[in-house]
This record gives structure tokens, C-alpha cells and sequence, in this order.
């Protein structure tokens, strides 16, 4: 199962993940504010079809259709009953497309935030998000996920509960962060804290790393904060295509499949080894990714102004991991 | 140094010191010294308002300032807010009675098709903290859910949220039926949200683009002040 995340890394040296999964949804018809996930059960086929662009375009990996399959999402939808039911079809679909292609592509379960905010500060406890992420790892493990891939996720504490939960499952697992506060997750982890953080998991995931966030830019300078702390494990690299534009009433990412290409051969120069897309990153950015991927040696680490001058601007100036950020002001003392 | 670590007295600073001792409380997110330094200056015959304004809308607005800096985060915000509601609840009452100066009303919810909250609840906090009286509608609400309550509330400002891309353009439904109905110029009207940037806000006709819950704040508290002129002058 997970061994063929391992062996391809071998044997390719990295690994072309897949791009959006809602952007391409919204493509093919999803309304706004109807669950992605209940397209599992009622449109198999639109699901198929995203899956397979993602495979055709040269992913080697690609994610499931159940980023917000967790109980607490789809409570929203009244569905926290459909959680096992709906992320097995997610990943049994998968399957399917993956084992109908003659080349080796690996089905990895996604698994988003509950959207909860943990104790002490909110309300939910570790053990209620152990039990909802394990919930959802049984369900992708009975359809056949050979590795699942948690994302998106700000807080700490949560990425805890989840390497629990899907210890509990008995699977293997990726899990990325996003980085889109002023360099740090919105919880405020730098891309060093992660590192640290990771590497003393007991169910450590095979591979970690960041996905979404701001733009491109941003999660190229991350990628150089993990490097920066010497990990262990395998880096993964989702961004998204460029930054969403208001543009005659309809949104558009400014990322061309051009830019992301570039964007993607700077991923692995900055240490990288599965590199993908995440929102706005349709097959034509992929395409040209995996020929950008193929076609280009590796480089040496790019400086921060090179990747400003290739990709963009940061979103802000400091990340957390230098000296010269800016830091929390003097109290007057006796508290801490 | 030694003597830093000391246990402070909040009933032995003076006036000044503290309230400077409450904005340091605060930024600490301390709910009960915050309770008890309240207490202690309603004790010395404070007005609840000027506890409310010097004391608690003064530390959040530290608070804010350093969130939007990007030095604070969530969690901490999150319980400076925590501590301010505490110091609040004592005085919610007290406000009443005494006929202290109304902040500003705002009603607030993420719009229809979108069940994102997060970024929502912090700003409807940290302007509950700069004392505003805010109405939360949730998340997924229709053009009408915030018509209504913005006549039921007698609010200032409307606030609209959206994390994703294929919900923001609701917000332009939202204002063009308020224009529709001769009630656009009554309120002001804030969006926010990830993927939401200034050009997007001046496309559908909002007053402003908050990028943050402090830019929100301010952005409120600047609107009513304007308010306020135009009303006496």
C-alpha cells in the first residue's frame, strides 16, 4: 500500500500529486454550499472524471473526494451519520481509477479540519477529534485509500488528534499544514514549528508539509523554513495557482499552468519531493508541471528575491523564522 | 529580576497603573484579573463606561494592533476576547443603567452557500471587545436573513463573510437588493474573507474591505465616529 509511495520516490525522485478538487468541482456543476462529498454517492461518475484529469494530466497521486467527510463538517448537511459510508465511496471510486491505469498511482484519503477550534480555547475536545478522524480513516481504509493525506490544517493540537485517529485505523498517512497568516498557520506554527512538531509523533506520517495557504510565493519560503530545520521526512508541496482575482463577476486564480510550472521546479530545488497544485490548479497546470518536472535538472536553493522575482511577492515580510520580525511587546512585567 | 516574578496586588496599583496592568491582562488573555481589576475600579467609583472604554477597549485595541501585525495569532486573540467578555459581562448592566454611549450595532453572518466560520466569530469578538453590540446570524444566509435582522436590530453595519470563491459574489446580491429597497445608504456595509480583496469590495459596492478582524474594528469604529459628526453637526 504505502510501500508505492516510498518505491516511486526511489525510483522517480519525486512525486506529482494532483491539483483542485472544489475549483474543478464548481466546474462540473457543484452549487455553492452543497457538500462535495455527496457527490460520492449521487454523481460517481463526475467524481471518476475528476479523479482521472488528475491522472491523465500525469499525477502520480492523487486525493479523494473527502476533504470535509469528518462528522463535524458534515453535520453541517445533516450527513455526520453518512461519515463511513461517503469516504468509502470517496476512495473506492479512487481505487478504481487508479488500478484501471498501467502506470503506479497511489489513492490518498483526504482528510480536512473539522473546522473546530480545540480545547482550552474552543470547544472541542482531543479525544471527540480522535474519534472523528478515525471515523473517516476506517471509512477510506475499507475503500481501498493506500495512504491518507490530511491537509489544510492550522492548528497543532488537531494535527495530534489526527495522527491518532488514523493510528487507531492502522494507516499510514501524509498530513500538510497551511500556511496563510503571515508566513505562520492562521494558530500562528511557523514552517519551523511544524518540523519539530512532526518529527516527534509517534504515528509519524511518511511525509509532511504545506498545501493552500496564500499564493505560490508564500509556500516556496515555507518549503525553505522546513529545509531550513533539517527534516527527516519527505516534503510535499500543494500551492495554490496564484491568488484569486474578481474579474467580470466571476473568480479567477492568476497562477498560469507557466508559472506553476516554474513554480513546481522551485518546489523541489527548495527541498520538495511531492509536488502538486491545490486551488485553481487545473489538468493544463499539472500537464505542464510533470513536463517542467522531467525536463528541468535540479537547482541549487533559491534565495528569497529569486522566488519574488519568478513567482511573486510574499504576502508579508517576515515568517516567523528569522530574526528581525516583528515580536510581542514588552508587558510591564510580572506575569510572564 | 527576581522581584518581577513577584505575585502582583491589582487592589494596590493605582488608578493609572492599573489600567495599564488590565491592557497587559488582557494581551496575557487573564479573564479572572481582568474580573477582579473591574471590579476593584467600579469599587473606586469609576463610571462602567470609562472602565469599558479605558481599561477594556484600550487593551484589545493593543490586542488588535499586534494580531494585525502578525505577531498574535488565533489562540491569542481568542483569549484576550475570552478575558474581555468576562469583563463585560460585569458590565453590561451597569452600562445600561448609567445611559452610557452606545459603541455601534452591527449584525453579521457568513453568506449564503458558505459554512465557514472561523474568521467570522473572531471578528464578531474582537468587535465585541471594542464594544460594539454585535448579531451573529451563523453561517449560510440568504439576502433576507440579513435585511430583517438589520431592521429588527436597529443596526449601524452590516458584516458579510465568505471563505470561498464561488460565494463571494452573493455579497453583491445582498447590497443590490438593499439599493433595490431604499435602505443602502442607512447602513455601512463591511465584507471579509480569504480570497476577498479591496477591488472585490469596491466591485459590489460595500463601504469596505476589512482584510482582518482589527482592520475591521477600526474600520467600524472610524465609520461611526463619522456617524456621530454628521448626526451633530
Amino acid at each position: 500500500m504505502s510501500e508505492k509511495v516510498t518505491k516511486l520516490l526511489k525510483s522517480q525522485g519525486w512525486i506529482l500529486a494532483d491539483g483542485a478538487t472544489g475549483t474543478n468541482l464548481f466546474n462540473m456543476g457543484l452549487e455553492a454550499g452543497e457538500a462535495p462529498e455527496m457527490w460520492n454517492d449521487q454523481h460517481p461518475d463526475r467524481i471518476a472524471a475528476l479523479y482521472k484529469s488528475a491522472v491523465d494530466a500525469g499525477s502520480d497521486l492523487f486525493l479523494t473526494n473527502s476533504f470535509g467527510g469528518n462528522a463535524s463538517r458534515l453535520k453541517l448537511h445533516n450527513a455526520q451519520k453518512r461519515v463511513f459510508q461517503l469516504n468509502r465511496i470517496a476512495a473506492e471510486i479512487g481505487r478504481e481509477v487508479a488500478d484501471r491505469t498501467d502506470r503506479t498511482v497511489i489513492v490518498a484519503g483526504s482528510m480536512g479540519p473539522t473546522g473546530e477550534i480545540m480545547l482550552p480555547i474552543g470547544t472541542l475536545s482531543h479525544a471527540g477529534a480522535v474519534e472523528m478522524f478515525h471515523e473517516q480513516a476506517e471509512g477510506l481504509k475499507e475503500g481501498g485509500a493506500d495512504v491518507l493525506w490530511v491537509e489544510t490544517l492550522s492548528a497543532r493540537e488537531e494535527y495530534l488528534a489526527a495522527a491518532e485517529g488514523i493510528a487507531l485505523a492502522g494507516m499510514s498517512w501524509c498530513g500538510t499544514m497551511s500556511f496563510d497568516t503571515a508566513g505562520r498557520t492562521m494558530m500562528g506554527l511557523t514552517s519551523r514549528d511544524m518540523v519539530g512538531m512532526v518529527q516527534a509523533i509517534k504515528h509519524r506520517p511518511m511525509a509532511f508539509g504545506a498545501n493552500c495557504g496564500v499564493g505560490a510565493s508564500d509556500l516556496l519560503r515555507t518549503l525553505l523554513g522546513f529545509a531550513e530545520a533539517e527534516p527527516q521526512l519527505p516534503v510535499i508541496a500543494k500551492g495554490n495557482a496564484g491568488v484569486p482575482k474578481y474579474v467580470d463577476g466571476h473568480i479567477h486564480y492568476d497562477g498560469t499552468p507557466d508559472l506553476m510550472a516554474d513554480y513546481a521546479v522551485l518546489a523541489r530545488d527548495c527541498g520538495a519531493t511531492i509536488i502538486g497544485g491545490c486551488c485553481g490548479t487545473m489538468a493544463e497546470h499539472l500537464t505542464k508541471m510533470r513536463a517542467a518536472l522531467e525536463n528541468t535538472p535540479m537547482g541549487p536553493k533559491p534565495a528569497l528575491d529569486e522566488i519574488v522575482k519568478r513567482i511573486g511577492p510574499f504576502s508579508s515580510e517576515f515568517d516567523g523564522t528569522t530574526e528581525g520580525g516583528p515580536e510581542r511587546r514588552e508587558r510591564r512585567g510580572r506575569r510572564r | 529580576m527576581s522581584d518581577d516574578q513577584d505575585e502582583i496586588i491589582l487592589a494596590e496599583l493605582d488608578d493609572e497603573e492599573l489600567t495599564l496592568q488590565m491592557h497587559d491582562d488582557l494581551y496575557d488573555g487573564l479573564k479572572e484579573e481582568i474580573e477582579e481589576s473591574v471590579h476593584i475600579l467600579l469599587g473606586r467609583g469609576w463610571m462602567p463606561y470609562e472602565v469599558l472604554t479605558k481599561a477594556l477597549v484600550e487593551g484589545m485595541r493593543i490586542v488588535g494592533i499586534d494580531f494585525r501585525d502578525g505577531i498574535l495569532f488565533v489562540p491569542e486573540v481568542l483569549l484576550a476576547a475570552n478575558a474581555m467578555k468576562a469583563g463585560m459581562f460585569i458590565l453590561k448592566p451597569l452600562l445600561a443603567e448609567t445611559g452610557a454611549p452606545r459603541m455601534g450595532r452591527m449584525v453579521i453572518g457568513t453568506v449564503k452557500g458558505d459554512i465557514h466560520d472561523i474568521g467570522k466569530n473572531l471578528v464578531t469578538m474582537m468587535m465585541e471587545g471594542a464594544g460594539f453590540e454585535v448579531k451573529d446570524l451563523g453561517i449560510n444566509n440568504p439576502v433576507d436573513n440579513y435585511l430583517e435582522a438589520l431592521v429588527a436590530e436597529d443596526a449601524d453595519i452590516l458584516g458579510m463573510s465568505a471563505l470561498l470563491t464561488t460565494t463571494m459574489p452573493y455579497m453583491k446580491v445582498v447590497i443590490d437588493t438593499m439599493i433595490e429597497k431604499g435602505m443602502r445608504d442607512d447602513y455601512v456595509v463591511m465584507v471579509g474573507g480569504a480570497p476577498l480583496n479591496e477591488e472585490f469590495a469596491k466591485a459590489v459596492g460595500a463601504d469596505a474591505y476589512c482584510r482582518d478582524a482589527a482592520v475591521a474594528v477600526e474600520t467600524a469604529k472610524a465609520f461611526m465616529l463619522k456617524k456621530h459628526n454628521s448626526v451633530s453637526a
